[in-house]
């Protein structure tokens, strides 16, 4: 393949497990909810990927599993900080360092081992014709297109439906929505959990294709990215697509320009999406300085329903 | 607004069948009993045993390893007490930024760069004065994490990044470019590839208690919590950052100035978690090496939210988890990976902040 196709891909590949965390982080926080527990849910849908698929040797089967893990710790994080009202970043915090142990364990029998997956690719004859165009989008594998469908379809969830609007409301007031009649605490743990799934996928996508074997601690941080790039995205799924693209691309540039001989240490070339998220965030904060900020305004503070008799 | 909120009836038929009426009350003031977290600890350990058991494992012996390893003998006491140390002075310093409601999680990347900066002391300055080097590096590992510290707050008060972010990826960067100094322009010569700096010679390391590895980094950190103790509630500054802490608006229409305040303590913050880093190269490893933290600055969090913020507990609660770590070393005799701890660790806190939130609520009869 030539070289600009290349980057592309790589980009695109390096991006799509941080857009299923994204977008798996927007829904959280749409609801009012900080879901720091990211990294941890990462971690353990990677590993009850890299078990469930060594054991069935099914990726629908697998899809599933991790589907309902990262879901049950989705279930945790809102119990504790919807229905207990605990600090949600101690929460998360909890939720990361559990998964963190809990996968370690899990997957002491299957570190390091190949997982034997072939994931299918989407073929589109007659768009491959197209030089360089064709070249990328004939090597994007069908959880890729899964990513960007999923994008669109919150696109249009978010701001297209009642129900976006009420989610939106719940974010941003909560007493005012439930005093309409919306019911608050469903569309937080609906959002929650199905947040936490998208999370969980950001694993499984992590190990299904992007590094097919499990080593502890693998998501070296992406989880943290995400959280970054809710922000950077400005809690718009349309906007996460180009938020992950762009800091996959920093990524996996890390890798590449090893390969030109460019004498910097590849240690500093790793640091580089960990610095551009922080330098993003300054400039995007430092253009807003004056502005109102647009986060969810009940982001971070739990609900409590006054007094009713 | 009403503080007491409750927000669930339960009509309970009596024995004389009238409506007794109860209503769960939540108190956000009511503090929660020392038990609690007792309770806590222990519901978090027969959740983890579910795990084991899953395993095929007995988690009675699986727990029994562990404290044994830890408290079981002169060794494992010695060594709990070692690893004790980074965690008092980690969780000191994410204790006072929390007490501003900074959350700091980036001690593990300050206290890496408190690391880089003592040996940088040994590696620049070989032809010091023997005894001026401890006091030395101590200083520079302060000066080295207090400003990685501040490059989390400026972020956070000049340009509305949140602290948790900057903090976090800071860590990153900390652990790369340790990476990069023990692979590469700091590796021992004579180390046979051994990703670490030379061994530091007499002058550079704390003196050790007798023949263990218990070194006199403890008094450092026995100091600090001193020194936090008084500042805090004897001090003017002290008043500030709670008035800050409680309502940072209010305290600001005071004149109170919460960007000073917030660079202060990040500062203070960051230098806590480089003195740990400075005195666990020079009391325990001897040298700067690949993987010197096991995650102190991470597990801080947890000795200081167990504590409460509260300095003296501090010190028992960084024992508990120190023991938990030389523990979960000593399961791996047993098949288990260390990380286990981890997990216990995660399970620990949210066994809990959910106690300390349901010891909130009261059961209260409202009508006979």
């Amino acid at each position: 393949m030539e070289l600009i196709p290349l980057i592309i891909v790589a980009a695109i590949s390096g991006g799509t497990s941080l857009l299923f965390a994204i977008l798996g982080g927007i829904l959280n926080e749409k609801a009012g909810v900080i879901n720091l527990g990211a990294e941890g849910i990462m971690l353990v849908g990677a590993v009850m990927s890299a078990v469930t698929f060594l054991q069935t040797n099914s990726l629908i089967y697998t899809f599933f599993i991790v589907l309902i893990v990262a879901g049950i710790l989705g279930l945790l994080h809102a119990f504790l900080c919807i229905t207990l009202r605990v600090n949600q970043i101690v929460s998360g915090l909890a939720i990361t360092l559990f998964g963190s142990g809990l996968s370690a364990y899990i997957g002491k029998s299957v570190a390091g081992a190949p997982i034997p997956v072939s994931v299918p690719k989407v073929e589109i004859s007659f768009i491959e014709q197209i030089p360089i165009i064709g070249q990328v989008l004939s090597s994007l594998d069908i959880f890729i297109w899964l990513s960007i469908a999923l994008s669109i379809i919150l696109y249009i969830y978010m701001y297209k439906t009642s129900w976006g609007l009420h989610l939106k409301a719940v974010g941003d007031n909560p007493a005012t929505s439930d005093a309409t009649g919306i019911s608050v605490i469903k569309y937080k743990y609906f959002h929650v959990i199905a947040g936490s799934m998208l999370m969980g996928l950001a694993g499984f996508y992590l190990i299904m294709v992007y590094s097919t074997s499990w080593m502890e601690g693998m998501t070296s941080g992406k989880g943290w990215i995400a959280v970054a790039l809710v922000i950077f995205a400005r809690w718009n799924p349309l906007l996460a697509i180009f938020a992950a693209y762009f800091f996959g691309g920093l990524d996996s540039l890390g890798f590449r320009m090893q390969l030109f001989e460019i004498p910097i240490p590849s240690y500093f070339l790793k640091m580089v999406p960990y610095i551009a998220t922080i330098i993003a965030l300054m400039i995007i904060g430092w253009k807003n300085r004056h502005k109102p900020s647009i986060e969810p305004k009940s982001l971070g503070i739990p609900y409590t329903r006054e007094q009713r008799f | 607004m009403n503080q007491n909120q409750s927000f669930e009836n339960l009509s309970v038929k009596s024995k004389k069948n009238r409506l007794v009426l109860f209503k769960l009350e939540y108190d956000p003031h009511k503090k929660s009993s020392w038990w609690i977290s007792i309770v806590s600890v222990f519901v978090a350990l027969i959740l983890c045993a579910i795990f084991i058991l899953i395993n095929g494992m007995n988690p009675i012996e699986v727990y029994t390893k562990m404290f044994l390893g830890a408290f079981g003998s002169n060794f494992g006491l010695s060594e709990t007490i070692v690893k004790s140390i980074p965690l008092l002075l980690c969780g000191l310093g994410v204790a006072i930024a929390y007490k501003i409601s900074i959350y700091n999680i980036g001690a593990e990347g300050q206290f890496l760069l408190g690391a880089i900066g003592a040996t940088a002391v040994t590696i620049f300055l070989p032809n010091l004065p023997g005894t001026l080097y401890i006091p030395i590096m101590m200083i520079v590992g302060i000066v080295f994490g207090g400003l990685w510290g501040l490059f989390t707050a400026i972020p956070r008060t000049h340009f509305q990044v949140n602290e948790l972010i900057t903090s976090l990826m800071l860590n990153y960067v900390a652990l790369l470019l340790l990476d990069y100094f023990v692979y590469g322009p700091w590796r021992d010569p004579a180390g046979f590839n051994f990703p670490g700096t030379p061994e530091f010679n007499d002058f550079q390391l704390l003196a050790t208690v007798g023949n263990s590895r218990l070194h006199f980094g403890l008094f450092f950190a026995l100091a600090a919590v001193l020194i936090f103790a008084f500042l805090l509630s004897k001090t003017r500054w002290g008043y500030e950052l709670k008035l800050l802490g409680a309502n940072p608006i209010a305290a600001q229409n005071a004149g109170i100035q919460i960007k000073k305040h917030i660079l202060l303590v990040m500062l203070i913050s960051g230098g806590l978690a480089g003195l740990a880093g400075a005195i666990e190269v020079s009391g325990v490893a001897g040298r700067l090496m690949y993987g010197i933290s096991p995650g102190y600055g991470y597990t801080a969090i947890i000795v200081a939210w167990i504590a409460k913020l509260n300095p003296w507990l501090m010190i028992v609660a960084s024992v508990f988890i120190g023991g938990l770590i030389v523990g979960g070393y000593s399961v791996q005799t047993i098949g288990l990976p260390s990380s286990f701890s981890e997990m216990l660790q995660g399970a620990i806190l949210f066994c809990l902040i959910s106690g300390e939130m349901v010891s909130k609520y009261r059961l209260k009869k409202i009508q006979a």
